[in-house]
């Protein structure tokens, strides 16, 4: 957490009061929390009554998924569409195929290319033939993995043109690339607090006015009726803080961050020749680096380079904890052996030129022995 | 590390012992999410979970191998297939041999580690020489001794000086909530405990004959010989009852005529095994030495001869339910270091030459 964050937080925690109380105490906390609303708003680029507080991503993912889909199903039964990407985060595509499985939605993933973005035509392909039966179109700003960058804004227009509602994940975009809720046209947007240097467990879903959602909480309907349980104070004003510092930073940020980033790609390219630089090379988050390894595991080589101090990243594990093919990798063409090789690598605020060094200090040894461990696959 | 508490002590131990040691808990069952059946068996979700709170308080890393292919080509299938052949597999062992001590090491060793460390209850002293626990009830060495010199010598055993009660002690010491962990006992693949529904699975119903040894008569019928092993007295079935009215064993089984024999007690007994895949120490042969005919059996001394892969041991003391496809382990006596391994073989017959003193009697 920002240390401003930080601050907010254990100040707001002090304070006794519920927002939703009627006595001082209570007034009080509701001042901090609408505080910490009209932040938000302005630094993302909407109107405070549009910021929902949620307890995070996945509940906001959830939320503008399912809450849009009943929400439009309501008005018209037929109207049970669901369009999302390949490569969603699993908040977003877990929660579309729940509505497929037991709420009879007909859900429809958009492809992508080998840099893993979204062609609008194809948008507009399945726009034109199902339009108003679609009940919400889910599309996130940037990948959690490979760092593409999707066009939001010229997605976001295409299902305004056929009045569907059109929500984003960007929770890896918020604080890395400009986001601004409405210059993007879309209708609903996800953000968490965890990414942008605030607590984890508080986040919110940017709803415009004009757009309906069924809630998934039911209960005292605390945030516009969307969403009902107690508004968690100090998390939202921390929140507010670091989402205000963050945003306010992010140019100054991304241009460090990526002159950083690009310097690693150059070296890692350089030691592994024969590394493949995934996503795209341009619309691309500044702190993402992802690359295949060929004839390498990337479970293998994430605990080489974590035991030599670097961190870095495969795709996901289930619940188990085996290292799955990532379904990015997957979506953006690559096969079985090229997604379970890839790793990736994440710069942040605290990222330093000696961090890439370490990096590439241990890289080479590590890809080798990864290399030689892959033999035991072989049937014997 | 599987959860239990073993493995959780062996690696606090060579932690301790200033190693620079990585906890690895294997996923072997293909998918885990249906084998959520609690404690049971070595690959359900909760034991990976159990593995990784130990590894956090014991203060090591932690990873998830997915050993699921290589596990079911080398020790699921192996099981059935012997079934399938009339010969009794034992599924530790052969998971010992394939996965434990080749695929993980083999992988370990690429990734620059230098041994494979388990929780297993033998020793492996200086000398190398791989002996049974101090804990006569829980020792191993039976399982492990299919294992070459060159995996020996990258194997690391940290329990065979403990009872099993002290390795508990041990980890409630050290805060591993796994301290008091019931021990597991099943075939862990087998998640409900049920083999030989198990196998009628996967071998379907293969109805054939019992027949009686001493008469040639057919007196009753089963579903799959498969379901039977030798020195099997309970569940037989039968409809014709013995002369003397006394009960019948499974003797042997014939794939061939998919025939279960049955017989008396004492004609179960066998004082000469022959096996095959020798693995041997070097000792010369014939040696009289101890041999044990299966996991947790009675050992009974005899004087072994190995040449080329094949292991024959002439037994002193006849020996009973002693079944193809089962291991035969030969222990030199030594009291006060743990009797040793020289030499491990898979048994492939036994036969009873004489009719030793003991056959009379019973």
């Amino acid at each position: 957490m920002l240390p401003e964050a930080l601050d907010a937080y254990v100040a707001a925690a002090r304070e006794v009061g519920n927002p939703s109380s009627l006595h001082a105490s209570g007034r009080h906390a509701r001042r901090v929390v609408e505080e910490a609303r009209e932040r938000v708003a302005a630094a993302l680029g909407c109107r405070p009554s549009e910021v929902v507080f949620t307890g995070g991503g996945t509940e906001s993912d959830n939320l503008a998924v399912k809450g849009i889909f009943w929400a439009r199903k309501s008005t018209s039964l037929s109207r049970t569409g669901v369009v999302v990407s390949a490569v969603e985060h699993h908040a977003v595509l877990e929660a579309a195929d729940w509505l497929g499985k037991h709420e009879g939605a007909q859900v429809t993933t958009l492809p992508v290319n080998a840099a893993g973005k979204v062609d609008p035509a194809r948008l507009g392909a399945v726009l034109e033939a199902y339009g108003e039966e679609i009940g919400v179109v889910s599309v996130q700003w940037a990948n959690n993995e490979v760092g593409t960058v999707q066009p939001i804004a010229e997605l976001a227009a295409l299902a305004n043109r056929y009045g569907v509602p059109f929500h984003t994940d960007a929770v890896q975009a918020a604080g890395q690339v400009p986001v601004d809720f409405a210059a993007s046209g879309v209708a609903a947007l996800t953000v968490t607090g965890h990414k942008l240097g605030g607590p984890i467990g508080v986040g919110a879903l940017l709803l415009g006015r004009d757009v309906a959602a069924t809630p998934l909480l039911h209960g005292g309907g605390h945030e516009r009726d969307v969403r009902s349980g107690t508004v968690d104070t100090p998390g939202v004003a921390a929140f507010a803080v670091a989402v205000e510092i963050t945003i306010k930073t992010q140019q100054e940020y991304a241009a460090r961050v990526a002159a950083l980033r690009d310097d690693l790609v150059k070296r890692v390219l350089s030691v592994v020749p024969d590394a493949l630089y995934n996503g795209d090379p341009v619309d691309r988050l500044p702190g993402n680096a992802h690359f295949s390894f060929p004839g390498c595991e990337g479970d293998a080589l994430l605990m080489l380079l974590d035991a030599n101090g670097v961190g870095s990243s495969t795709g996901s594990a289930c619940s188990a904890g085996i290292a799955q093919p990532s379904h990015v990798l997957l979506a953006m063409g690559a096969d079985d052996d090229r997604a379970r090789s890839s790793l990736r690598f994440t710069l942040g605020h605290t990222s330093t030129a000696a961090d890439v060094d370490a990096l590439i200090d241990a890289l080479p040894a590590a890809v080798e022995r990864s290399r030689r461990a892959t033999a035991w696959k072989t049937p014997r | 590390m599987s959860g239990g508490v073993d493995s959780a002590v062996a690696a606090a131990r060579a932690h301790e012992a200033g190693h620079d040691v990585t906890g690895v808990h294997l996923a072997l069952a293909r998918n885990p999410q249906t084998f959520r059946t609690g404690a049971r068996g070595c690959c359900t979700l909760e034991d990976s979970r159990d593995a990784r709170r130990a590894a956090d308080v014991i203060g090591i890393p932690f990873y998830v191998w997915d050993m699921a292919d290589q596990f079911h080509d080398s020790v699921v299938d192996d099981f059935v297939a012997e079934y399938a052949a009339g010969r009794t597999p034992n599924p530790c062992l052969r998971c010992n041999e394939k996965i434990k001590f080749t695929a993980v090491l083999d992988r370990a060793v690429a990734l620059g580690f230098d041994a494979v460390v388990t929780g297993h209850h033998a020793r492996l002293g200086a000398d190398g020489r791989l002996r049974r626990s101090v804990d006569n009830g829980k020792d191993q060495s039976y399982v492990l001794a299919v294992l070459t010199r060159a995996q020996l010598d990258r194997a690391v055993f940290p329990l065979g000086d403990s009872t099993k009660a002290q390795v508990r002690e041990e980890a409630a010491v050290r805060g591993l909530a796994v301290a008091d962990k019931p021990d597991s006992h099943d075939i862990c693949f087998i998640a409900d405990g049920d083999t030989k529904g198990f196998l009628a699975k996967r071998l379907g119903a293969t109805p054939g004959d019992v027949v009686d040894a001493r008469t040639g008569e057919r007196v009753g019928t089963h579903e799959g010989a498969y379901a039977y092993t030798v020195g099997q007295r309970k569940g037989l079935d039968l409809r014709v009852p013995a002369a003397d009215g006394r009960p019948r064993y499974v003797l042997s089984i014939t794939p061939k005529t998919n025939t279960v024999t049955v017989g008396p007690r004492e004609d179960l007994l066998v004082d000469e095994v022959t096996a095959s895949k020798a693995i041997w120490h070097g000792a010369a042969t014939p040696i009289e030495c101890d041999v044990q005919l299966r996991a947790h059996g009675e050992v009974v001394p005899a004087v072994v001869t190995v040449e080329g892969g094949t292991l024959r041991a002439r037994l002193l003391t006849p020996a009973r339910g002693v079944a193809a496809g089962q291991a035969i382990v030969a222990y030199q006596r030594d009291a006060a270091g743990g009797d040793a391994v020289l030499g491990s073989a898979t048994i492939t017959a036994a036969a009873r030459t004489s009719v030793a003193p003991e056959a009379a009697r019973a």
